[in-house]
């Protein structure tokens, strides 16, 4: 217990230093991350949902979540919009997950997509968040603790799908709200997530990531005239563990189309890179200007300064 | 205060009371040396003061509903929107006006430019300052303010900039407090403890180069985690950082030189006359920097923009927004700051540096909020987030004037020579004064009555 405590400590103190002199490592102290080979994730077919709710009531249920002011059947939500028509609804500290309808001008009828956290590879949020409040656990769960967060919302920041919520409303114990992949009750355990379980569909396929990746590419190759030929997530900000589907193209569904293909973390490497530059170069530098600009002078100043009126003991 | 001065009063600037040699007690000090009457008197007569009464009255309660009803009740407490005015202005305008302590730190203790030395007290608290209300605006913003040290000491996610951020903020303003400190020990009469920070100058100096290198560069460094929100002519995932340091450079020098703007129209009584003699020099010099930071700013913002290639937005309603920020906040400026270096025109310096002032405000709002979220839909500040930070910057304004009316910062302290208190123990007689010092004299009041 002793032993493996000091080592965690021990392995604090170096991230720290780490910070000062070798922060180019990256969120999980290796230069390159490929993620976990166990991680499971969820492939949705945006093809097959058909818009009834249901995996936003399961997930409800599941997480005890506040009755929403419509009930989960009531398919009129599909219609609101808000920020003056340009927003559809996006998950919030009511909701971990919505489903949003887009009218296509594609044949075949409206399209609906759920959305919820992505749980990234290699997640912004993480990164950025600077007590460390999430975790990528191995079964690919990108998880929050809510007992460091400073309430900063970086994350909110950082996420590049605007998934992270936070109850602004409460004084005394604010929090960031997003979906865990039912990580406690469910994934922990190797059982599928609730939504996934009550979609009536098959629309949310549950599977080792690596395992979904080719399930996704063999539809497109099964059906090439049914689907666009991209898996959404694949790649996309260094890859998610949900990824997508679609019969449309993706930027018609509202997803965001010009996301790098790199994580969001590889952006403050040029940055972070010239830290250990600074604390190495500044002191030494600066006390040679220092000593070039005023060298021999320093008496002369003091005396300068003593006719000023300054305290200066002989 | 003038008329004040008008009838002979002299501001306390000295250890001891020139009439009878005794230690001016703390409780005279706070009040300038006036008795409480006037004293009280004089705040009730300056219309300002009536400002800043209102401006409280107003803000402070609504800071003290914002802490009972948890933030949302007084931001829209936008998921889209997850930072607003606390810290669109607070952090990422404040900061970068502060930079002033570190740059003439610089001039004046490394580099040895003697010139600048009766400003390098204001420059220094007003690089503290700014960096305290800096996080005062952050306990208002933060969700959790009672955990505002979790990050030094509880959990750590160094991989995280703002981790940077947080660490070199909250050592820096250590060094500053350090550095300030000097000052008030005069002040507050400890010689031994002013000596003792007087020793380590060019280390605290050195490391303010170093945490403020860093910290500037960092603040422009977390917008890269949003690099689809922001709109691509503020965006730079390379330059980012060296935009932001550049212009803390030109915006910490200006500041200095609207600070001392203001403390010179309205606070003469307190300023030395060596401070107010170089005033005009110091800000001409002081204008010199500036403007070779904007000349280097405004070509590195060129290499931006041809960098990424964004030269087609520029034809777009954001690039309209972008070319006036450039325009009146770095073109502009570098035209006027020239004309009156060259005219020695000092009115035209202190116009121009309002003037930067406010495009430099304009960048840091147009990065963090206005341009954020560019594709999706604009959000305008709530009334009260706005008034809560204008109360804080009211805060701020009214506890640097508390601190530039009292300790030596506009003024040098003098203190009689320590062998003279020595010599003189017994109370109610004067001590024996030594003439040591050629402006101690004009100091002295002459004709007090
Ligand atoms: S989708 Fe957003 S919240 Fe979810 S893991 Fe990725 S960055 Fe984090
Ligand atoms: S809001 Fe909380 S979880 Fe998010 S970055 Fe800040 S401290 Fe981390
Ligand atoms: S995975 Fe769990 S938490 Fe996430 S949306 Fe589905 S049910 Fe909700």
């Amino acid at each position: 217990m002793n032993g493996i405590s000091r080592r965690g400590f021990f392995k604090v103190v170096a991230g720290g230093s780490a910070l000062a002199l070798a922060p180019k490592k990256s969120a999980f102290g290796m230069a390159e991350f490929d993620g976990y080979p166990e991680s499971m994730g969820v492939l949705v077919d945006l093809t097959r949902c058909i818009g009834c709710r249901t995996c936003e009531a399961a997930c409800n249920r599941e997480h005890g979540l506040p009755e929403p002011d419509l009930p989960f059947n009531d398919l009129s939500v599909f219609d609101q919009t808000f920020h003056g028509g340009t927003q559809k609804r996006r998950t919030d500290d009511g909701a971990f997950t919505v489903v949003n309808r887009y009218d296509t001008k594609t044949a075949g009828g409206p399209v609906y997509r759920k959305i919820q956290c992505n749980h990234c590879k290699e997640p912004a949020c993480l990164t950025s968040c600077f007590v460390s409040a999430y975790k990528k656990t191995k079964e690919g769960a990108v998880i929050y603790n809510p007992d460091v967060c400073v309430g900063c919302r970086m994350c909110m920041v950082a996420c590049p799908f605007g998934i992270p919520a936070y109850s602004y409303d409460s004084a005394l114990h604010p929090e960031v709200i997003k979906c865990n992949f039912c990580y406690d009750n469910r994934l922990k355990h190797g059982k599928p997530p609730a939504c996934v379980e009550a979609c009536p569909q098959e629309a949310l396929t549950f599977g080792h990531r690596n395992t979904l990746v080719k399930t996704a590419h063999e539809r497109i190759r099964a059906n090439p005239e049914k689907y666009v030929d991209h898996v959404y997530g694949e790649t996309e900000v260094g890859g998610t563990s949900w990824m997508y589907l679609s019969g449309v193209p993706f930027d018609q569904l509202g997803f965001n189309t010009s996301l790098q293909h790199h994580p969001i973390l590889d952006n403050t490497k040029s940055f972070l890179g010239i830290v250990p530059m600074v604390l190495g170069i500044w002191p030494a530098m600066f006390m040679g200007f220092h000593l070039l600009a005023t060298g021999g002078k320093k008496e002369e100043e003091n005396k300068k300064s003593q006719h000023r009126g300054e305290v200066h003991e002989e | 205060m003038n008329r004040l001065m008008e009838k002979g009063f002299r501001p306390i600037d000295s250890l001891n009371d020139p009439d009878n040699g005794h230690r001016w007690s703390l409780s005279q000090k706070l009040l300038l040396g006036l008795s409480p009457r006037d004293y009280f008197r004089q705040v009730l007569r300056n219309p300002f003061n009536w400002v800043l009464f209102l401006i409280f009255a107003i803000g402070l309660p609504l800071i003290v509903y914002r802490y009972a009803n948890g933030l949302g009740s007084v931001m829209h407490g936008s998921c889209d929107y997850p930072w607003g005015l606390f810290l669109g202005f607070g952090l990422f305008c404040m900061v970068p006006l502060s930079a002033s302590g570190f740059l003439l730190g610089t001039a004046v203790e490394l580099f040895g430019q003697k010139k600048f030395k009766p400003i390098l007290n204001l420059a220094l608290l007003n690089g503290l300052l700014g960096y305290f209300f800096a996080v005062v605006n952050l306990l208002v913003d933060l969700g959790c303010p009672w955990r505002l040290y979790y990050p030094m000491f509880v959990s750590w996610g160094t991989a995280a900039v703002l981790f940077l951020v947080g660490w070199h903020v909250a050592t820096y303003l250590s060094v500053q407090i350090m550095e300030v400190s000097e000052a008030f020990f005069e002040w507050i009469g400890w010689p031994t403890a002013k000596k003792f920070i007087h020793a380590g100058t060019i280390g605290l100096t050195v490391a303010g180069i170093i945490l403020s290198t860093l910290h500037q560069g960092a603040l422009g460094t977390l917008l890269t985690y949003a690099p689809a929100k922001v709109h691509p002519l503020w965006y730079s995932q390379e330059f980012l950082w060296i935009f932001y340091l550049c212009s803390s450079v030109f915006a910490g020098l200006c500041m200095v030189i609207a600070v001392s703007t203001i403390v010179e129209k309205t606070m003469a009584w307190r300023c030395s006359r060596d401070f107010l003699d170089h005033l005009g020099s110091i800000t001409i010099g002081l204008a010199k920097g500036a403007t070779m930071a904007l000349v280097t700013y405004f070509v590195i913002k060129l290499i931006g923009i041809a960098h990424d290639n964004e030269w087609s937005y520029l034809t777009t309603g954001w690039g309209s927004w972008f070319m006036l920020e450039i325009f009146l906040g770095v073109v502009l400026p570098i035209i006027l700051f020239s004309v009156a270096i060259r005219k020695n025109s000092v009115g035209l310096v202190r116009f121009t540096a309002f003037l930067t002032i406010v495009g430099l405000i304009m960048n840091r709002l147009n990065t963090a909020l206005i341009s954020f979220n560019w594709n999706l839909y604009p959000e305008i500040p709530h009334p009260y987030e706005l008034m809560i930070t204008i109360t804080i910057f009211t805060m701020f304004i009214a506890v640097y004037r508390f601190i530039l009316y009292r300790l030596p910062i506009l003024y040098s302290w003098k203190a009689a020579p320590e062998k003279v208190l020595v010599a003189s123990p017994v109370k109610n007689r004067a001590p024996v004064f030594i003439e040591d010092s050629a402006e101690g004299a004009w100091a002295r009041p002459s004709g007090r009555p």
